[in-house]
């Protein structure tokens, strides 16, 4: 997993409530076996219309938005189904950050599984990040180790993050490999629970 | 004395097998679930480091969300092959066992857990699927997770967890005749919104919840998630250990009874206190049918579906238009009003044998309308076994109905059974997302009994009074 610690980039707005991962990833994307290769479906249905043709009206698909890399969205975000599909494909789309401003639990994890920051902001944060978005000239900078995000319009706000899954993506650890040098404490728990 | 605590704290507890400050705590898993769809990557994974199932005789794998439903032998998609052929070679690679599609134990992993009895009371359980809160149920912290999360779950049988915050849901008084653990849950949902559970496991409690079956409970602790909660459980009681007794992975004889008495000490103590607490009166709760694209937007049966224009926050505002325009409806339909084209009876959510016995006790000597396709998916093949030593096929079929094998089936549309773009299905299933049933399909969800009713009306009516008049 790549480390994140600070990143600069283009962002785009998704001003809806409750975006569920069926929407982030259809259910006919997920019968790969593969972990890559899941950026073309993101967002598919609204992407794209019956006739495979891009949806103009759906911001993604605006030429400003192109190679954004901080997603921006409203409340209850990756609600739904625990598909990790979901960040699989927002990260192969070019995604590093998301901005929102709750998400579901499940959705939340699985990121830091995969190295993607997701920021909770307030509605009055999001609703301003996405209004300056519409500028071509924007961007937005996070500083993981510090937790603040800033814009190049004199933003500035500072976020939460919990210890374990900051150290997660400031180092790119794989998760699995931290918790085996606690195997003889597993190995211990299991004896004790024959 | 002893400071009294919630089952979610009891069984947490007993689980943590490390615990440092700044870190989550290490918690052990007692159960691993593994189907098809979530799996393939993880195992993957394992692979490519060398790793091993640390627990093989903790992990279960079964197959269901791609398997076919008219054939249980045939898959046509060729990718859904490749998915479930991946599934059978990996368990056979790393020694897990599996029911595969002609197996007799097999069908909907929510939906054979219990029936097992590898479900039980205080475990920890999770598989990738988040409707795992299904198995709450016993008083079991059963959660879904993503697919690097049963990776980490094969590896080492443990997960980094933060102790979750706990939510009391109260359910006051008992259901009305006609109402049911569906109407419940999604009155529950509709009541708070779909995210007042986010960051907390739910424990609910209350007189209507005592008076419920397992398989009751099970519809309740199901729908957890799509109030944001990746857990909701139920104390253990006689209710359970009565379901429990005589399964197969259940001790047996003197071992059962030792069991039943830890079992017996999870529920929750008298005077805990939980993070928050929600009421609801059940009596006041009727029969439900979602109108939007999330299972919060939903109403009773005798109610219209909402007008954007009375909504004063914008967001608010577009969210209703955007579900109204999605879902085809005016604004201020009475939802009686909404004419269907497909009935799905199935998913973990409805599918077990209680749910088909009293769908079929509506639809019994009356036909499905003639312009609705009509589908009863059982929740595993012994469900299927089991109603069709009752006649209930038989109710099905001469009513209409297409009786098919079991599977997740329509309820994602991941198999060939799929509502096409623009059809409004009545559904028993637990998401009514865009798309969810097929492309640009339209979803209502209810409870298996109004499912019935409106397969013979063609448009959503009020169980309590067909059941009353048999006539619409």
């Amino acid at each position: 997993m790549e480390p994140l610690r600070i990143h600069t980039g283009v962002v785009c707005p998704l001003n809806r409530n409750n975006v569920d991962t069926d929407q982030i990833i259809p259910k006919q994307f997920l019968k790969r076996i593969e972990r890559s290769g899941f950026g073309q479906f993101l967002f598919y249905h609204w992407r794209f219309d019956d006739d495979g043709n891009l949806r103009e009206d759906f911001s993604m698909n605006h030429p400003k938005y192109q190679g954004a890399s901080i997603l921006v969205a409203g409340e209850n975000f990756g609600c739904g189904s625990s598909r990790e599909h979901a960040p699989w494909a927002i990260q192969d789309f070019g995604f590093k950050v998301v901005i929102a401003q709750s998400y579901a639990d499940i959705f939340k994890n699985n990121c830091v599984k995969n190295g993607i920051l997701t920021i909770q902001a307030s509605e009055e944060q999001v609703q301003s990040i996405m209004r300056k978005a519409e500028d071509e000239e924007y961007s937005l900078t996070v500083n993981l180790e510090d937790q603040v995000v800033t814009d190049n319009q004199g933003l500035e706000f500072t976020f939460d993050i919990a210890p374990y899954p900051k150290e997660m993506l400031l180092n790119g650890w794989d998760e699995i490999g931290v918790t085996l040098n606690y195997e003889d404490k597993i190995s211990a728990y299991e004896l004790a629970h024959k | 004395m002893q400071k009294p605590k919630n089952i979610i704290q009891k069984v947490w507890q007993q689980h943590v097998v490390h615990q440092e400050a700044g870190k989550p705590d290490l918690l052990f898993i007692d159960l691993h679930l593994v189907h098809e769809v979530t799996s393939p990557q993880a195992f993957e994974g394992l692979r490519m480091n060398g790793r091993k199932v640390r627990r093989p005789d903790l992990t279960y794998a079964t197959m269901d969300h791609n398997v076919s439903t008219r054939d249980r032998n045939v898959i046509k998609d060729p990718i859904s092959k490749k998915q479930i052929d991946t599934l059978k070679e990996n368990c056979q690679e790393f020694g897990v066992e599996l029911s595969d599609r002609q197996h007799p134990d097999n069908g909907i992993v929510h939906v054979i857990g219990p029936e097992l009895g590898l479900t039980q009371p205080g475990k920890t359980i999770v598989c990738g699927d988040s409707h795992t809160s299904t198995h709450g149920a016993f008083g079991a912290l059963a959660f879904g997770i993503g697919t690097s999360e049963v990776e980490h779950v094969l590896a080492t049988q443990t997960l980094w967890q933060a102790p979750p915050k706990t939510m009391n849901v109260k359910v006051n008084g008992n259901l009305g005749t006609g109402v049911t653990a569906k109407d419940l849950i999604l009155a529950i949902i509709g009541k708070f919104g779909v995210q007042f559970g986010t960051g907390y496991v739910m424990e609910y409690t209350g007189e209507a919840i005592r008076s419920l079956s397992m398989e009751e409970r099970m519809t309740v602790c199901n729908m957890s998630i799509e109030a944001g909660a990746r857990a909701g459980l139920i104390s253990p009681d006689e209710t359970t250990f009565e379901y429990l007794k005589g399964r197969r992975h259940v001790p047996k004889g003197e071992a059962f009874l030792e069991a039943v008495a830890k079992w017996r000490a999870l529920a929750t103590d008298e005077g805990a206190q939980y993070d928050a607490v929600v009421e609801i009166e059940a009596s006041e709760v009727e029969p439900q049918v979602t109108w939007g694209t999330n299972p919060g937007m939903c109403i009773p049966i005798t109610a219209s579906v909402p007008n954007p224009d009375h909504e004063e926050k914008a967001n608010k505002k577009d969210e209703i238009s955007r579900a109204l325009h999605y879902m085809g409806l005016e604004a201020g339909q009475p939802i009686s009003s909404v004419e269907i084209d497909h009935v799905f009876i199935g998913s973990c959510t409805n599918s077990r044998l209680s749910d088909l016995r009293k769908a079929a006790d509506v639809i019994r000597g009356h036909k499905v309308n003639p312009k609705v396709k009509a589908i009863v998916v059982p929740g595993s093949f012994s469900v299927k076994m089991a109603a069709e030593k009752e006649g209930i096929d038989q109710i099905f079929k001469e009513a209409g109905f297409e009786w098919r094998e079991a599977g997740c089936s329509m309820c994602l549309a991941m198999n060939d059974d799929i509502v096409p773009p623009g059809g409004r299905c009545a559904s028993t299933s637990n998401r009514n997302f865009e798309g969810r049933q097929g492309n640009g399909s339209r979803t209502h969800l209810v409870s298996p009994e109004m499912a019935a009713a409106a397969a013979v009306a063609g448009r959503f009516v009020d169980v309590r009074q067909f059941t009353a008049q048999g006539v619409l």
